[in-house]
This record gives structure tokens, sequence and C-alpha cells, in this order.
């Protein structure tokens, strides 16, 4: 049992940080949301999926013109990129000036359920554009980068099986690890970072001393889609085929690894995340294996969210976050 | 925290509300819908058949094929109904892959006097729950792709296919698996619907009959994009053999992922990865990947109707087409008798549903059409293909009769 567990141990790493790597830097836009507004932006995960499809229109858009051929992978894949990341940050903008902003005085109900009516809108007027432009909308993208590496993990010991790893892991790997690094810079050491800082704490003090509250939520908003729609580009290279539904499974875990690691608190949120792809990844992988067959992968959600709560319970403020006291 | 529970609440009962505000006004509608159309007829009496399939969502490709064969066999007889007084209609509704808005259909039909028999579903998951609202208003349904065993196995009077059950298509996916392949450690990964449970366990029963050893045993959840989990117990298994029941999105993935991983090993899958859609996936990644389908191939198996289809509907059928086209037409005849036993009038829908179920050795496009006192059919065969590159449909290899 236990050999089966360690031979099967360096492709659960790299799959799993992979898949924490994406969940990370979604997590991230709950987080920074939750922390300058407490509120649970729940669109977010739709704004990942729509990052995807744009993603995925600019490479289909590319390919259609004939210029894919004609320019490096990598430019192609930046452009993609760049383009998903504007244009959510921009959606973002937008929809906190439209669904948020008018009921920030109201009720946090209120807010909550304009998201969720703005994650069903989303939902269906990419699964419409979609439909009308390919004939489905589960659509199949350009992979740029699909070779393999082996990473022969057999000669540091010989238990460890060998583990493939694709191009494309290595560029999530690395695009989150940079994404998280220059936010992490920009909220701690830039002037709009201590705005954005100022604000998190205290919203009617920051505007007293000079800080434009609005601007500094729209730029919040823009950051944070702009990093979700970033990574649904990722996503969309690394698995292939994407659908407007997978905004939701994926914003649920993503919520978890934020609340995991302290919602409000973007370190947390990225170790949240790891987290959650490496868990979730071993539980699909050994389940079957450890209780027999009776427990199979099916059950891997289950896993992230058992965790959740024990967290919860003994922890309610998250791994990261601080305990905030409130007066009566 | 509080706040949130209160929160929550108040959501449960707005939603509760409203989905009862809306299940009343969509009633309402039906029924004046139902009785506005019996009037409309003018001197032809409206006969309407309709159609229950995917036209939208994972498995559109089949639905809508499935559709179009049922179209096309349809208009080539409208003329011969017009001349016995009737107005032969076509109502295709999209069931979206999703038993809630199957049987929500499925109501609406039955709530339509005018309806006479349904062509569909594709998938079994569908087809199940639906059947039950069609038994209770004696509509006959016949389907050109459901293959789960439960669907004629309660003996509805209602329910018939043409296609094969899976309880066939498992054991002869094991014989090719053991017999021609070889394979002696199979793994097998299911999607946990009650099409892809249901073959991967006949299979699996029909493989351990034949001697095979089961090394694995593992559920997927439709709709997921990253299948690395069940693929890193594969290649601690290292069975060297995979079947898999489930449709082509999560195959094709499943298969890229596999060889990707490094995984080599011959897999392969029921019908529900007979599809254009598995090229689009997988790719180049699409090599050594046999299926068994209820479906010829009709391109090649009948050149000439299959150029009739593309000339109609512009594009090649997919292969449901042919059956759905076979399955209108036992319809049709059916429902002719019917009429001719009722003197040439609107016959009562349990008369066309018995007719429908003693149709014998009705020799049709695809296959020859008898069915027994389940409604399946005597005569259904199943098919051994396989991709050995990324085109579709994969190559032959061999057929299977039923026993």
């Amino acid at each position: 049992m236990i050999s089966e567990i360690l031979q099967t141990l360096p492709q659960v790493l790299v799959d799993g940080l992979a898949l924490g790597a994406v969940y990370a830097v979604v997590a991230i836009g709950y987080t920074m949301v939750y922390g300058i507004l407490e509120f649970i932006n729940f669109a977010h995960g739709e704004i990942f999926m729509t990052g995807a499809f744009a993603g995925t229109a600019a490479l289909l858009t590319l390919k259609s013109a004939g210029l894919l051929g004609a320019m490096p992978g990598w430019l192609a894949y930046l452009l993609a990129f760049v383009i998903a990341m504007l244009l959510t940050g921009i959606l973002g903008i937008g929809i906190e000036r439209v669904a948020y902003r008018p009921l920030r005085k109201a009720p946090k109900l209120i807010s909550f359920i304009s998201a969720v009516g703005i994650s069903f809108l989303l939902q269906d007027i990419v699964r419409f554009i979609a439909d009308l432009k390919t004939g489905n909308f589960i659509v199949t993208g350009i992979t740029l980068y699909d070779s393999n590496l082996k990473v022969a993990a057999s000669s540091l010991w010989s238990v460890f099986g060998d583990a493939f790893i694709k191009t494309n892991t290595i560029i999530v790997l690395a695009a989150a690890v940079v994404l998280m690094i220059g936010l992490d810079l920009f909220v701690n050491r830039t002037k709009w970072g201590v705005a954005m800082r100022a604000v998190a704490q205290d919203r009617d003090t920051a505007s007293l001393m000079s800080i434009n509250v609005n601007k500094v939520i729209a730029l919040t908003f823009f950051i944070g889609s702009a990093l979700g729609g970033g990574t649904g580009v990722l996503f969309a290279q690394q698995y292939g085929t994407i659908d407007p539904y997978i905004g939701f499974t994926l914003g649920m875990k993503a919520f978890t690894a934020a609340v995991l690691g302290g919602i409000g608190n973007i370190r947390g949120a990225m170790f949240g995340g790891i987290l959650i792809g490496l868990i979730e990844m071993l539980a699909s992988t050994n389940l079957g294996i450890l209780t027999g067959g009776s427990f199979g992968a099916e059950y891997k959600d289950v896993m992230s969210f058992l965790i959740l709560i024990v967290v919860l319970i003994f922890k309610p403020e998250g791994l990261f976050g601080k305990a905030i006291k409130e007066k009566v | 925290m509080k706040k949130w529970k209160k929160g929550l609440g108040a959501v449960m009962v707005t939603v509760l509300g409203a989905s009862l505000l809306a299940g009343c006004g969509s009633s309402g509608k039906n029924s004046s819908a139902a009785s506005g159309s019996e009037g409309a007829g003018g001197d032809l009496t409206v006969i309407k058949i309709a159609s229950q399939s995917p036209l939208s969502g994972s498995s559109s490709a089949y639905g809508e094929s499935i559709k179009l064969g049922g179209q096309m066999a349809l208009e080539e007889r409208k003329d011969e109904f017009k001349k016995l007084g009737f107005d032969l209609q076509f109502v295709p509704y999209d069931d979206q892959g999703d038993s809630k808005k199957g049987v929500a259909n499925a109501e609406l039909i039955g709530a339509d006097k005018s309806v006479m028999a349904v062509l569909g579903h594709f998938n079994s998951g569908v087809s199940i729950p639906s059947s039950v609202v069609y038994e209770k208003y004696s509509i006959p349904m016949v389907s050109p792709g459901s293959t789960a065993t439960d669907l004629t196995d309660r003996k509805l009077k209602s329910v018939n296919r043409v296609v094969a059950r899976d309880d066939f298509q498992g054991p002869a996916g094991a014989e090719y698996a053991v017999k021609t392949v070889g394979a002696k450690n199979i793994f097998i990964i299911q999607d946990q619907t009650a099409y892809g449970k249901g073959i991967a366990d006949s299979f699996q029963n029909a493989a351990k009959e034949l001697g095979a050893n089961i090394v694995g045993y593992e559920g997927i959840t439709v709709g997921e994009k990253d299948f690395s989990g069940v693929l890193n117990q594969v290649l601690s298994k290292k069975p060297d053999f995979i079947y898999f029941g489930v449709l082509y999105n999560e195959g094709g993935l499943i298969v890229k992922q596999a060889r990707e991983k490094g995984i080599d090993v011959p897999i392969m899958g029921g019908d529900g990865i007979d599809s254009s859609g598995m090229v689009d996936v997988a790719g180049d990644k699409l090599t050594n990947v046999a299926y068994s389908s209820v479906a010829t191939d009709i391109i090649k198996s009948n050149k000439e109707w299959a150029d009739k289809y593309h000339q109609k509907f512009g594009k090649n059928p997919e292969n449901y087409a042919v059956y759905s086209y076979d399955a209108m037409n036992v319809i049709l005849n059916a429902l002719t008798k019917a009429i001719d036993a009722n003197g040439g009038k609107v016959p009562a829908r349990e008369k066309v549903r018995d007719a429908i179920r003693t149709t014998t050795d009705y020799q049709g496009i695809a296959t020859k059409v008898s069915f027994d006192d389940k409604g399946d059919n005597k005569y259904a065969k199943v098919f051994i293909y396989k991709y050995d590159g990324p085109q579709y449909p994969g190559s032959m290899i061999s057929e299977v009769e039923p026993k």
C-alpha cells in the first residue's frame, strides 16, 4: 500500500502543484475583494471562466487570421494572456460599478444575491456567444505547448515512479509564481498598495486621509479579476477543453482555499490554494488504495471541504487570518 | 456568521417562492397551448410526432443528428399522410441531456393531445425518468440511442429501442479486450451516470467471466477537466488495458491526459465515445482507442443514404442519425397501421403504442427491427471500432451478432 502511494507521489505532486497554483491565483481574487469590501464576490469563478474563453477566442482568431503560425508560440501565449487579463480586468470594474457599488450601503445579503445573478448572467452570455460562434459551447482550444518532459524521479529513490510534466505545467507554475510575487510587491511596496491596505482597514478613515476610495476599490476589482482571467488562460492551455460551467466548482474550491488561508489575507490565499490542490490530488489518487476500493476518486472534493470544516472548527479565522474582535 | 445564516434562509425562501410561481405559470400555459392546437388543423387533422434529444450540452452532436434523422424520415412521408387526411408535424424538443428537462418536456408532450409518439431520448439517464411520464400518458417512445438495461427491464408498455442493450455492448467489448487484445489486468473508469456505470459494470462482469483480472474500478464526475487523480492510480496499478464508460468530452480528455502521462496501453469505451467530438478533444493523442458501438458506420455501409442526408442538411450524418431515421419509420408504420384499424380516423395513443410493440421484421436502413415483449430489438448488433489517429469514425474491426 505504502509503496503504491510512494510510487505515484512524484506525479501526484506535479499535478497537485499545477492545480494548486490555479486555485491559489483565483483565491487571491476572492480574498482581495473580501479584504476591502467584506463581501464575497461570487461571480469571481465566472470571471475566471470568461478569461479562459477570452484567451481561447484570441488564439482562435489569430489562427483564422493566419497569424498564429507566423509568430512564435510564446508571443501568442503572452498575447492571449494579456488580452484575457485586460478584458476580465475591465469586466471586473464594470461589474463592480453596475452590480456592487449601488448596493454598497445595502445589507451584505443584497450584494451577495447581486453577485449570484452576475455569475448566472456571465455563464449564459459566454454560453450563448460560444454556441453562436462554434456551434457547441464546449470549446476545445489550441494547445500551444504540448510536449512532455520526463522527470526521472526513480533515479533519486528507486521507490518513486517517473513523473511526466507537460511544458505547460511549468508555464502555469512560473506564471502563478510571477503573478503572486508581483501582487505581493504591489500591495506591500507601492503607494497604491498602501492605499489598498488602508481602505481595507478602515474605509471612512482612509477617505479622510485623501484616498479616493472608489478608485481603490475599482483597482482592486481590476487586479483581482485580471488575475482570475489570466489563470483562466492557463487553465484552458493546461486541460485543452473548456465550457461555461468550469467556473462554478473551481470558484468554490478557490473560495475554500481563501477561507482556509484566512479570508482577507493574500499570502494565506496562495498557501491555501496550493494546499487544496495537493490534498485534492493526493485524495483522488490514494483514496481508493487507502480504503480498499470502497471510497474512490469521486470523493476527492469531499476531502477538500472536510479539511475546510475541520480548520473552521478549530481555527475559524483560517490558517493565516487574525481573529477580529467585534465591538458590541 | 449569524447574519449569514439568516441570509441563506431568506435566499431559500425566495427561490422556493419563485419556483412555485414559475410552476403555476407554465402549467397554465400548457393547457391553453394544447387546446389551441386541436382547433388549428383546418381540414387536415394534425398529428404530431415529438422528438426529444440533447440539442445543447455535452452530447448535442448526437442529439442534433437524432433530430435531423427523424425529421428526414418524417418529411419523406408527409405526402403519404396527407392522402390519409392528416397533417403530419414534427416537434423537436431539447432535453439538454438533463433528466429534469426531459421529464418537464415529457409532461408538455403528454398534455398535447395531438402528439402520438416520441422519438428519443439519447441519454439513458434521461430516457428512464421520462419514460415513466410517457407510460402515464400512454405515449409510445422509440429510442435510437439509449442502451441502459433498466430502460426496457422495467417492462413498460410504451418503451422501445432499436439499438442494442448495454449488457450486450459490455460483453462484446469484454470479448474484444480479453480474446482479441489479450488483456489480463484491466482498469475500469466510469462516470457515475446510468449509462456509464451500466456499461462499465456489464463489461466488468463479462471480463471477469472470461478470466481477466480487474485491478481498479474508479468513478469520475461529468464536467471535470482534470483527471490526473484517476490516471495516477492507473500509473500505480499498471494495467494492460483500460475500459471506460464515459461520454466523449470526458473520454477525450482522459485519453489525452493518459497519453501525456506516458500511459500507452490500449483504451476502450462504449458508444459514448463514438463521436467526432473525440477527435476535437483528444487531437493527435487519440491512438489505440477502441470502442464498441450500437451503430453501424453509415457513411461506409450506405453511401447513398448518407449522401441524401448530406444534401438535405449540409453535413455528414453522425451514425445515430440513421437509427433515428429507422426509429421514425417504425413509428410511422405503426401509426398508419393504427389509423387503418381505426377506420381512417385518429387512433388512440394506446393503439399506436401496441402497434409499435408488434413491429416485426421491418427492414430499415441501418438495422432490421423486431421488438420483443420488453421493447428491445431482437436484431440489434454491436460493432467494434478503433481510433488509430485523429480521424472520425475509427475503422471497423468486427460485428457482433446478438446471441
